[in-house]
């Protein structure tokens, strides 16, 4: 329903599309999406240092013994040094792609087995939707980072990056699937679902072509959502010391610098330097989660 | 006469009707001939049945009582391809002209959809000739049309793409729920006289379902009245209206609000309480006698069978159950089609078009 | 508690609001958007006023500007909204956001479109007349409020044991019934009704508005109807103004206008409506309302006028008296030659 105080009906739209619409192309969508530009350009500046770096600093340096140790930051070393002779530089343009890695497959995954079985479950119903909506209720109640901690505790030997993901993952497929299950059971009445039947479109080509489609909002604030929930619990379990060793993550360098005791020795940037990292990834994905989200719902919009 | 559709005392439950729950369509017997073009309406306010009506005949919904027979096939054991032939015969016109629409997609994909499934063409040119050729059919230009979103569109054009699209499977039933309540006063004539045209011209069957007497007056030449599932009065269109004998039927008659500043409103209604036209709807009585200003004692005691006084009218009432001279009518407990009257051929030459006027001068503009 | 509309009803000549050239643009990214452009009417005390027209004519956008509720991109950007209450004539259109905030619900009062459906579904009936009348009136005791309410669930027919119920309980009826009861809470003298019966029933639309007549009896108020449907409007109001594009094309009785409607658009949209006296014929309107982004000059009927002529697409015609009470934006009406001199 249109608000009451617009008038509808004129044959020029006034209504909001985030298709190719008005105002002086890519720089009137920027301004129109300030958040998600906003989040976007953060995660661009990430991604390209991360992918630039190499250039600049041999990734080697990340392994231990490569400078001397406990250097502050400085020309030669803008990030300083760490303990055991890292260069953080390097550990940063190493660690922060492993980092987001982790929750670009472990978000992917979650998303993935998400979406089957949300819009199995919201658009089939019945025993199905029962059992899955059961299974993922009950999962939902366990406390994951406990479970996280089991599992990771037990795995013997080392820990690879693909490794986290999928554990971190195979506890992130819950709410995704919840919340596309709900919007599938929206989806599902509206009638252009029933005039897809009269027009005689099996139920796979319904599940497709009709409502994939109206989901990809809400697929994509999803993704994002389980991205950065991966790449918190990934942190926590490394700061804790039960991710790879033998991998410059974020999260590991977290656990040495405590480890060593680097606040209590003045050794600040090791510490800073990760942080501020996993503070910069996790605004720029708030940011892209929150433009996503006004796309999805029109009314959060600044103007109607 | 081989029956289309045929639905054999159907009833529809929804929840424990001894718990609160309701009995939306009650023991309904009715069909729609294949050979020969109909065009009825169904009249009922909100919870008649007249919508549950629509999807048990569009196999939204399977009945928990009844069958309901395509071409003589039980549409509930029915296989792929007679479904699929179903499809094809039976379509529909819904309320909302922007909730039909996936919003995804531009209007084309509304029409090229059944065009895809159904194989009517034989490649994309022949496809987009089929749809220009529908919207031109319905007074639209589909140079103005075709490649737009729906909201780019009015609510008058929409609701008119969605007739054209019915138009394009050539089917023998549409089944029209409000089709224009939802639309300008101004456009509904013409959306109303093209259906009436296809049915005419075409011999496409329709049943429309509306709670807008005067409209289903206008179009249509043969009407159930609905009262909480049931049907009360039925017949010719002329009949059921001009000359109602169901007091149901007399209430919403003379509740229209006729344009007229000197014919107000009629006599004064009478009240009951919300508690009370529920429990009359579960108990074995009439479920209109809450409200009936003829109530007589049993009237809530039994509930009125189908009274067929007239060839061409009906009427659920016990007021019909004595000619007078202590001879009771028939009761009309078969296919309700039976009261319908004829078509009238001399409705098939008068039609005053306004519409068709401009379309000789060169297309209806939108 | 079936009361008759057709009751003879004189009406006061005493004005209690009037509208003079309100002009309500939407800012849009496309342009301006004029939705409302130069309405001008009076609402006498006591009176029906029917404010007649389809999508996009304007009618919501004059009732929400009268109620200064217009939200960005609209902006009231001329006329003024004449109260004539106390013995004070107070501009609506002029006052503070505080000002105005006072005024709406305790002297002019409205039933916003598809209000039935606004009811908060958390909250009782009983609360939602305490939110009211405690917005207005600070420190007034519960068991007035609760009076109040019985009384005011009396005028619209319904019991007090509504009170306890929560929207979702009610019909739509009695839904409806219960914003009109809301509306009143604090005796308005104007009540501006938004299509109250658009989703409704025949049986139960008419039960509607019969309780509308009564409480606006009891009351003493005006009532200005905004709607669609003519044969409503007919039964109801005592006058109409007929809107297009914006504008005013026509004032006058409900009987003038049927009987002798004078402008192209009102007779077009009299003969569409469909009647129980011919079968089969069917008489629509051809064309669209015009965009009003840019609105042509001329009259914005000019595209789909069977009557028009070369000046219509020029000059856009003034609303003028052309019998008692009875006037109409339409250049067939006007001086200098053309068919019929203005009397």
């Amino acid at each position: 329903m249109s608000s009451p105080a617009m008038p509808q009906e004129t044959l020029v739209t006034t209504g909001a599309t985030t298709r190719w619409s008005f105002g002086r192309g890519f720089r009137g969508w920027v301004r129109r999406h300030g958040k998600l530009s906003a989040g976007l350009t953060i995660m661009g500046v990430l991604v390209l240092f991360s992918a630039l770096g190499p250039l600049y600093v041999d990734t080697g340096d990340a392994q231990p013994m490569s400078a001397m140790p406990d250097v502050r930051p400085s020309w030669e070393y803008p990030f300083g040094t760490d303990d055991q002779g890292r260069n953080l530089l390097a550990v940063a343009v190493v660690g922060l792609p492993l980092t987001l890695l982790v929750g670009l497959i472990a978000g992917a995954v979650a998303i993935v087995i998400g979406t089957i079985l949300g819009i199995t479950a919201g658009y089939v119903g019945g025993v199905t939707d029962v059992v899955i909506r059961g299974i993922s209720d009950v999962l939902l109640t366990v406390p994951g980072l406990v479970v996280l901690i089991t599992i990771a505790a037990s795995i013997e030997g080392v820990i690879s990056v693909g490794l986290m993901a999928l554990v971190v993952s195979s506890l992130a497929w819950m709410w995704p699937t919840r919340t596309i299950r709900s919007q599938v059971l929206s989806l599902r009445e509206r009638s252009y679902i029933q005039m897809a039947k009269l027009s005689g479109m099996k139920t796979h080509e319904i599940i497709f072509f009709e409502i994939m489609p109206n989901l990809l909002p809400y697929l994509a604030a999803s993704f994002v959502g389980s991205v950065s929930a991966a790449i918190l619990a990934s942190i926590g379990l490394e700061a804790l010391g039960l991710g790879p060793q033998n991998e410059p993550t974020l999260g590991m360098t977290i656990y040495w610098a405590m480890t060593f005791n680097a606040v209590l020795r003045g050794l600040w940037w090791w510490l800073v330097m990760p942080i501020v990292l996993i503070v910069l990834t996790f605004i720029s994905l708030f940011l892209i989660s929150a433009g996503l989200d006004e796309i999805a719902n029109p009314r959060l919009r600044k103007e109607s | 006469m081989t029956a289309l559709l045929e639905m054999r005392g159907v009833t529809q439950v929804f929840g424990d009707p001894d718990k609160g729950g309701t009995v939306a369509v009650e023991d309904l017997t009715f069909s729609i001939d294949a050979d020969h073009a109909s065009f009825t309406s169904v009249v009922g306010e909100s919870g008649s049945g007249k919508t549950t009506l629509a999807r048990i005949l569009l196999g939204f919904q399977e009945p928990t009582h009844g069958q309901v027979f395509y071409r003589g096939e039980d549409l509930a054991s029915a296989g792929r391809s007679v479904h699929n032939r179903f499809r094809r015969e039976v379509q529909a016109i819904f309320q909302d002209p922007f909730e039909v629409y996936n919003p995804f997609y531009k209007i084309d994909h509304l029409l090229s959809v059944p065009i895809r499934k159904f194989n009517l063409a034989e490649n994309k040119r022949h496809a987009r000739q089929l749809m220009e050729e529908a919207l031109s059919q319905v007074g639209l230009r589909p140079e103005e049309t075709l490649g737009r979103y729906p909201h780019q569109l009015s609510g008058g054009q929409r609701q008119r793409i969605t007739v054209a699209r019915a138009l394009l499977l050539q089917p023998k039933l549409i089944i029209a729920d409000e089709p224009v309540s939802m639309v300008d006063a101004s456009l509904r004539a013409t959306i109303l006289e093209t259906l009436r045209e296809l049915n005419l011209k075409f011999g496409i069957s329709f049943l429309y379902i509306t709670h807008d007497l005067t409209t289903a007056y206008q179009v249509s030449d043969n009407i159930m009245v609905m009262y909480q599932g049931r049907v009360v009065e039925t017949g010719g269109v002329e009949a059921v209206i001009k000359r109602s004998r169901h007091p149901y039927t007399q209430l919403l008659v003379s509740s229209i609000p006729l344009p007229d500043p000197d014919r107000r409103w009629g006599e004064d209604m009478v009240d009951a309480s919300e508690e009370e036209i529920s429990l009359a709807a579960h108990r074995r009585q009439c479920s209109f006698a809450p409200r009936c200003p003829h109530v007589m004692p049993m009237c809530r005691e039994h509930a009125p069978p189908l009274y067929w006084p007239l060839n061409h009218q009906a009427s659920a009432c016990f007021l019909e159950s004595d000619f007078g001279n202590g001879a009771a009518p028939d009761v009309l407990d078969r296919d309700i089609t039976h009261a319908f009257a004829p078509v009238a051929p001399e409705l098939r030459s008068s039609r005053e078009l306004v519409g068709s006027e401009s379309q000789k001068q060169g297309g209806i503009t939108m | 508690m079936a009361v008759s509309i057709a009751s003879a009803r004189t009406v006061s000549t005493d004005p209690v609001l009037s509208v003079n050239g309100l002009k309500v643009h939407f800012f849009t990214r496309r342009g301006v958007v004029r939705a409302v452009d130069g309405i001008s009417f009076t609402l006498h005390k006591g009176e029906r006023f029917g404010l007649v027209g389809e999508s996009g004519s304007g009618k919501s956008t004059t009732a929400l500007g009268i109620m200064r509720t217009i939200q960005e991109p609209g902006r009231i950007v001329d006329g003024n909204i004449a109260l004539y209450a106390d013995d004070m004539v107070v501009d609506l259109a002029s006052l503070q956001p505080e000002e105005m905030r006072q005024r709406r619900l305790a002297d002019v009062a409205m039933i916003p479109q598809g209000s039935m459906n606004s009811l908060n579904p958390v909250r009782r009936i009983v609360d939602h007349f305490r939110d009211s009348i405690l917005a207005h009136e600070r420190n007034v005791p519960d068991r007035q409020i609760i009076e109040r309410m019985h009384e005011l669930l009396r005028m619209v027919g319904l019991q007090p044991a509504v009170a306890r119920l929560y929207p979702h309980e009610l019909s739509g009826g009695m839904k409806q019934r219960v914003c009109i009861a809301l509306s009143i809470c604090l005796s308005p003298k104007v009540i501006i009704a938004d299509e109250p019966t658009s989703a409704l029933d025949v049986v139960v639309q008419r039960r509607v508005m019969e309780t509308l007549a009564a409480v606006q009896e009891r009351l003493h108020a005006a009532v200005i109807l905004v709607g669609h449907d003519m044969g409503l409007l007919a039964q109801f109001v005592d006058r109409l103004g007929v809107m297009y594009a914006g504008k005013l094309v026509e004032i006058g009785t409900v009987r003038q206008i049927f009987d002798n409607p004078l402008h192209p658009y009102t007779r077009l949209l009299i003969d569409s409506l469909p009647t129980l006296e011919q079968r089969g014929v069917f008489r629509g309107v051809p064309g669209l309302p015009p965009s009003l982004l840019n609105p042509p000059s001329g009259c914005l009927f000019y595209p789909r006028c069977p009557s028009r002529m070369e000046i219509c697409q020029h000059v856009a015609p003034p609303l003028v008296e052309v019998e008692p009470d009875h006037w109409a934006a339409c250049h067939m009406y006007q001086g200098e030659g053309r068919q019929e001199v203005v009397a």
